[in-house]
């Protein structure tokens, strides 16, 4: 349980500095050592650079987009949201929701699901076990166009095309997060426990919900999260899918926006304030729960 | 969903133990199961059939019953495989991938290490910023990049016009290809530097205390020891980046607009899109999207052969 929790993100020092001196891991206070922390700090602006030009970016009014120097900033940050908010009855903000319908819902079921296959997988022994797992991990490989155009026909079949379902069924079976489900279940749940239960007379949903749930508990919480960042960025299956732009994901109603934007410039500032308004929620949302949840979960890597 | 699996309600309790614990995993693998023969055995048989089909049109093509679905035995397999367009958008996405993937791998595991030397600092720092990019969609990376690559709007087309160098197209040509991949690159050098980190993590720390008092520097433990005992991450994010760079869509679909350089055929699956949906041709469209899906199995398994033998040879020596 403690090997689960312990990511080295509490043992890293918040080293927020590049002054010697700061807090850093106990025992020798060494130097710096210059060029990797440089090449570090590097490595960081590159990834930060298109994030900081689109707030800069989304201070422009239209006519300064193209005109003045792309990290100068403009004075029309408010000007820009308000145009978004106004662009036909404030779409975008329905383009948000759906993203956040979508992505959460999505990711809770996906968790759900997600956690009694990977619970089944590692608890029991059980005839077919590794052909099923193995069966649903191909699906990792499969390309998803090839699956999505079948399951756009099949859709179409039971006329659920375009429609919040067609986008939401499909995504909630994970290969990836039944792999990890097991993963978790294997290395937090001590067979002894669960044998324990049985004699006490608990029936197995019972254990799985009073004993397994809360002991997987951070490895779902892992799941959980990667299975919204998959959903939330998700552009294909929305793309084949969906018709109405009433019912679009954030990816996919900027992407039109975009595509628009070819022949009207003056949507582009839209673009990318709506760009950085999508980031931007994302972004909050990792730095909040970094320091809950371990980086370490999503590569499955778990200490016994 | 979240219904009690079948099997181990009030029956399975007061049951002898063994039929409950028997029935009980199946119980619980049902919704995967169900959602797995839906969603994906399902459409893939489909597209099986679809491959296999053809549509042949009666007379004029006119009223019910002038179109009907035929046998088309491997005529829409010889047409993809024979495709010129189709040869040229693998090309280019193998062109592509042969960039992304050692340049994104090579500065995962650089990150990696810098982040597991105790001398470095400002890692949280470093790890949050380049694990960033892994919350932004690749549709709205694909949007902030390529209005960094816009002529006019582009800081390095300033900076190299201040300098007066030539500012090249970014967006056409050998330049695009460069483009693309730094999306590709920023994009998820982040995720596999987690993975890689957290094998490095995970090493026992005495075999490096060992080395570091028989003299070893940082840079030869690093070589010597760290690399070769993560080699089984690196062939899992290895793997994983090759699958992922061949499927390539949402990024080259975004950028077009923005450019004339980029056909809507520019990669396979945007081939495959292009043939359903535009062109109207699922059954050709599925011949491809099937050929497309063994090539990627073919790939994965000869890569997960050589790295098996890789490994084991090590570990022998």
């Amino acid at each position: 349980m403690t090997g689960l929790a312990s990511p080295p993100l509490h043992k890293a020092a918040p080293a927020a500095g590049t002054t010697p001196g700061t807090p850093q891991a106990p025992p020798r206070p060494r130097r710096t050592a210059l060029l990797p922390t440089a090449a570090l700090v590097l490595g960081a602006l590159y990834c930060l650079l298109p994030v900081a030009w689109v707030v800069v970016a989304a201070t422009k009014p239209d006519d300064e987009l193209f005109s003045t120097f792309t990290f100068l900033p403009g004075g029309g940050l408010a000007d820009n949201v308000t145009d978004l908010t106004a662009y036909r009855d404030g779409i975008y903000w329905r383009w948000m929701l759906n993203s956040v319908f979508y992505a959460g819902l999505g990711a809770v079921l996906s968790t759900v699901v997600s956690a009694l296959a990977g619970y089944a997988l590692a608890i029991y022994r059980f005839r077919g076990r590794e052909a099923f797992f193995n069966v649903m991990l191909t699906g990792v490989l499969m390309p998803p166009v090839i699956l999505a155009i079948p399951q756009y026909l099949l859709m179409a079949e039971v006329d659920l095309t375009d429609s919040y379902a067609s986008v939401l069924l499909p995504l909630i079976l994970s290969p990836y997060g039944v792999y990890l489900g097991r993963i978790y279940a294997e290395a937090a749940i001590p067979m002894e426990l669960v044998e324990a239960g049985r004699m006490d007379g608990a029936g197995e949903w019972r254990i799985f919900r009073r004993i397994a749930v809360p002991m997987m508990a951070p490895g779902l919480v892992t799941i959980f999260l990667f299975q919204f960042v998959a959903i939330w960025n998700n552009f294909l299956l929305p793309f084949i899918m969906l018709g109405d732009d009433e019912k679009f994901p954030m990816t996919v109603g900027l992407f039109t926006l975009l595509k628009q934007g070819a022949s009207q410039p003056s949507l582009y500032t839209l673009v990318i304030t709506g760009a950085l308004l999508a980031v931007a929620p994302l972004i909050a949302l990792f730095l909040v729960i970094q320091r809950f949840w371990s980086l370490d979960l999503l590569s499955g890597a778990v200490k016994s | 969903m979240t219904q009690p699996p079948k099997g181990t309600g009030p029956a399975g309790r007061r049951a002898r133990r063994p039929y409950g614990v028997k029935a009980a995993p199946y119980g619980f693998l049902l919704p995967a199961a169900a959602l797995f023969a839906l969603f994906f055995a399902l459409p893939i048989g489909y597209a099986l059939w679809l491959s296999f089909h053809k549509v042949e049109i009666k007379g004029l093509g006119l009223g019910k019953g002038a179109k009907s679905e035929v046998w088309a035995g491997l005529e829409n397999y010889t047409s993809a495989l024979t495709d010129s367009e189709l040869a040229a958008s693998a090309l280019r996405v193998l062109g592509y991938g042969a960039v992304v993937v050692p340049v994104m791998l090579g500065l995962a595991l650089f990150f990696a290490l810098l982040l597991d030397s105790e001398r470095v600092r400002a890692r949280s720092f470093a790890r949050l910023a380049i694990f960033l990019p892994y919350a932004v969609p690749g549709v709205i990376a694909a949007v902030l990049w390529g209005f960094l690559y816009l002529p006019d709007v582009s800081p390095f087309h300033y900076v190299l016009g201040q300098l007066g160098l030539p500012q090249p197209d970014l967006m056409d040509g050998g330049p695009l290809y460069l483009a693309m991949s730094n999306i590709a690159v920023w994009g998820g050098t982040g995720f596999n530097m987690i993975v890689i980190y957290t094998a490095l993590r995970s090493l026992p720390t005495e075999v490096y205390e060992a080395a570091k008092l028989d003299g070893c520097s940082e840079l030869q433990i690093a070589l010597r020891i760290k690399i070769p005992m993560v080699v089984p991450s690196l062939v899992l994010t290895f793997f994983f980046s090759i699958i992922a760079t061949l499927q390539v869509f949402n990024e080259p679909m975004t950028l077009k607009p923005l450019t004339n350089g980029i056909p809507s055929t520019w990669s396979p699956l945007m081939k495959v899109y292009n043939d359903a949906f535009t062109g109207g041709n699922i059954h050709a469209a599925s011949a491809t999207a099937v050929v497309l899906a063994l090539a990627t199995f073919v790939l994965s398994f000869a890569l997960l052969r050589i790295s098996n033998r890789r490994t084991t040879q090590g570990a022998s020596r």
